[in-house]
């Protein structure tokens, strides 16, 4: 018979199930980089996953810790990292890229749940400084009618020439990275994400919200700015990774906001025509500040007796 | 109205699973030994006024309480004191007991009568002598919690009906089966206490209960029935009191603090039961349930009757028993011995299956911030774990740990798995040890 500390019972929930529906919520995202850029898309995604749970399990074994394969948060980093590549990129650059999102920014700093910064932001950040060539070497849709005419631009960089109609960035059938492009299918994963439970919508509406406004106030078509670039992808997935985002409502919502004021700087203002990852990168690191300063307030805390 | 900007307080979505709702309460036989130890209460632990071989009749005294906080305990059989011994309770600490022999004849001790109560005075003192404590689990006595200093503070009393452990039942029936015992006990307090309103709160999920009580208060303004979300811990006091008062508990505070008093409805109606027969507390109701429990159900009990008796009575255990827990699944106590006697503060005994006693083994913390979303009182558990493996006495302070009432609802929604409950009380226990040596 057991005996044991109160309470006695536990809810269903689990790690992996998390990690699953995170899986599953990215799934539309990885048919529809398959439509738009081709099988190769996949074999990308293949290799960074495989390669991103390899690296987790060698690390582990290397340092007699114990297998955290299970909990599938590596293939969750190897989806999100081959999300942020072209299709085109040579598969040992995307290797590189899951060893230093998983060895470099998880596993020295304690792995699952003390990690810094998001590992998949990381990755690519270090992929785009060192390769910076071939990570916008950004494969193109073949599409029949002729709209491929952007050869050569991401749309953040077309739409400062010539605009993309928008349900053209709703789906996603332009250049880009594999996973970042369709909006809709991230947001169907979003949906997912939040019917679950898994997220709340705190922080990719305050995002998405304040980069609309900042679009608006600096004469920048808002839904162009949001459909295109990183920015869904970042607001839905990664931006919304538990261990680096704050914990409470009103953190939640700094977070969202400081998240669209830098995007917007950087893709305004800047000389890089994406602003998400290091927008992330960026707020990641406030984030120990910002829990402190956003703590709840306890009931009965206010006053001592 | 609650400020979600303050603190998300969402509480824990449990399973209900109130299958006795609707099942009668029925009385256990007299069992043919009870075994009572002296500490049934919060506070000091009573002194046994018998020895072996002594007679002893239904309601007579056998522990006198000893001290402010501490309450009597009587015989709730006739027949003979057969042995007085110390035993184990769960807190670890050894307490006599005295073990009384049934002569199955259940005679009432001829001093028995009803108390005369003309004053406040002389009703806290009758409530005393009754060994009332708080029957919805927590066992504080009851005349204690009514003493107070200036009464004129108090102006209101809100009867905890809330009943939110999964499983038990044994309130509900108590609003379905004794109503009017629980309106006289209320106007009993109502009046000797000088209290203005009283509010009875009861969770969505007893609409029998809710509707007996909303019939009878009829035209009394004073008295109001409160109906409450179905989250845990509702019945807390302090939450109980926010989502009937809207009134907040300071930290280091007592219900009093706020005007308010509550009391359990068993302990309001036993209040009632006791100013008319003098009958002093020697059995409750109780829920029997859990998947490893036959024939799930309510019953009268004895206090003092073997568990394993309750337990048999219930068609006994299913083989793959795991688990036995007095009081319910998120606060009670895991028994490890059956002979071990029902308390009177037990309002359950819970028998679940090995697979759903077992749990599931503690990975790393991924941050997800369930426990500070769903904790209550508004507390952020996984800030205080850093403080506590830090050992910083200083941070435990300014977390306020202390407000901590060890519920169980961040354990219950940790994704990790983590003893996040078990952290807290950890990390309350070394902000006591600090600040005393300051």
């Amino acid at each position: 018979m057991l005996v044991k500390a109160s309470p006695h019972i536990r809810d269903n929930s689990s790690t992996q199930k998390i990690m699953l529906d995170v899986i599953l919520a990215l799934c539309p995202a990885i048919v529809a980089s398959a439509i738009i850029f081709g099988l190769r898309a996949l074999l990308v995604i293949a290799v960074t996953v495989a390669a991103c749970v390899v690296f987790e399990y060698l690390y582990c074994r290397l340092m007699k810790k114990s297998n955290p394969i299970a909990d599938l948060s590596a293939v969750v980093t190897g989806i999100l990292l081959a999300f942020n590549l072209p299709s085109t990129i040579p598969l040992w650059i995307a290797v590189i890229g899951a060893f230093v999102s998983i060895v470099i920014a998880k596993q020295l700093f304690g792995g699952l749940g003390h990690n810094f910064a998001n590992p998949a932001i990381v990755g690519r950040i270090v992929l785009a400084v060192s390769f910076a060539g071939r990570m916008t070497a950004y494969a193109y849709p073949e599409v029949t009618n002729g709209v491929s005419a952007l050869a050569g631009a991401t749309p953040l960089v077309a739409t400062r020439n010539a605009d993309l109609p928008l349900l053209t960035l709703f789906l996603g059938t332009h250049g880009g990275v594999l996973g970042e492009t369709c909006a809709a299918a991230l947001l169907l994963g979003g949906i997912w994400l939040v019917v679950r439970r898994v997220i709340s919508p705190v922080i990719p509406v305050t995002y998405l919200a304040t980069v609309a406004v900042v679009s608006l106030l600096a004469g920048q078509e808002p839904l162009v700015q949001l459909l295109s670039g990183g920015l869904m992808l970042g607001a839905i997935f990664m931006a919304t990774d538990y261990v680096t985002s704050p914990y409470t409502l009103t953190g939640k919502l700094v977070y969202g906001l400081g998240l669209g004021i830098i995007t917007c700087g950087i893709r305004f203002w800047a000389t890089s025509a994406e602003g998400v990852s290091y927008a992330i990168l960026l707020m990641n690191l406030f984030v120990p500040y910002i829990n402190d300063l956003t703590r709840q307030k306890p009931l009965g805390g206010g006053k001592k007796k | 109205m609650k400020n979600i900007f303050k603190r998300a307080a969402k509480g824990a979505r449990l399973a209900h699973n109130k299958n006795t709702q609707n099942i009668a309460t029925v009385d256990l036989p007299v069992p043919e030994k009870i075994l009572l130890p002296m500490q049934q209460h919060i506070g000091a632990t009573a002194v046994p006024m018998v020895k072996k071989g002594d007679k002893v009749f239904v309601g007579t005294l056998i522990g006198r309480a000893e001290g402010y906080v501490s309450a009597p305990i009587h015989s709730g059989v006739s027949g003979t004191v057969t042995d007085l011994r110390p035993i184990q309770i769960s807190s670890g600490a050894w307490v006599p007991a005295v073990e009384i022999t049934s002569d199955g004849e259940q005679t009432v001790d001829p001093a028995i009568a009803p108390p005369k109560v003309n004053d406040y005075e002389s009703f806290t003192t009758a409530i005393r002598n009754s060994g009332l404590v708080g029957l919805g689990g927590a066992g504080f006595p009851t005349a204690v919690k009514l003493t107070m200093k200036d009464l004129s503070v108090i102006d209101t009393l809100v009867i905890n009906g809330a009943e939110c452990e999964p499983y038990i039942t044994a309130d509900n029936r108590e609003f379905v089966e004794n109503p009017q015992d629980i309106i006289e006990g209320i106007l009993a307090v109502k009046k000797w206490l000088a209290i203005k309103n009283v509010i009875i709160g009861i969770e969505r999920n007893k609409p029998e209960a809710m509707d007996v009580m909303f019939s009878l208060i009829k035209g009394d303004p004073s008295i109001k029935v409160k109906p409450l979300p179905s989250v845990y811990p509702q019945g807390a006091e302090k939450i109980l009191i926010e989502s009937c008062t809207g009134r907040e508990v300071p930290r280091g505070g007592l219900p009093s603090d706020v005007g308010c008093i509550v009391m359990n409805v068993s302990s309001v109606a036993f209040v009632a039961s006791y100013l008319r027969t003098g009958m002093p507390l020697v059995a409750r109701r109780l829920t029997v349930d859990g998947s490893a429990v036959v024939e799930p159900r309510n019953l009268r009990v004895i206090v003092g009757t073997a568990i394993k008796e309750v337990l048999d009575y219930c068609g006994g255990l299913k083989e793959n028993v795991g688990e036995i827990i007095t009081g319910g699944p998120m606060m009670g106590v895991s028994v490890a011995d059956l002979s071990f006697p029902i308390l009177k503060q037990n309002n359950a005994v819970l028998a679940f299956t090995r697979e759903e006693a077992k749990l599931p083994p503690a990975g790393e913390c991924i941050h997800c911030g369930r426990c500070i979303e769903t904790c209550p009182i508004g507390l952020s558990p996984v800030i205080i774990a850093k403080a506590y493996n830090a050992q910083n006495v200083a941070e435990l302070d300014r977390l306020m740990v202390d407000l901590c009432m060890e519920c169980g609802s961040c354990s219950y929604v940790c994704p990790a798995k983590r003893p996040v409950t078990e952290t807290m009380r950890l990390a309350k226990a070394m902000l006591r040890k600090g600040a005393k040596k300051k």
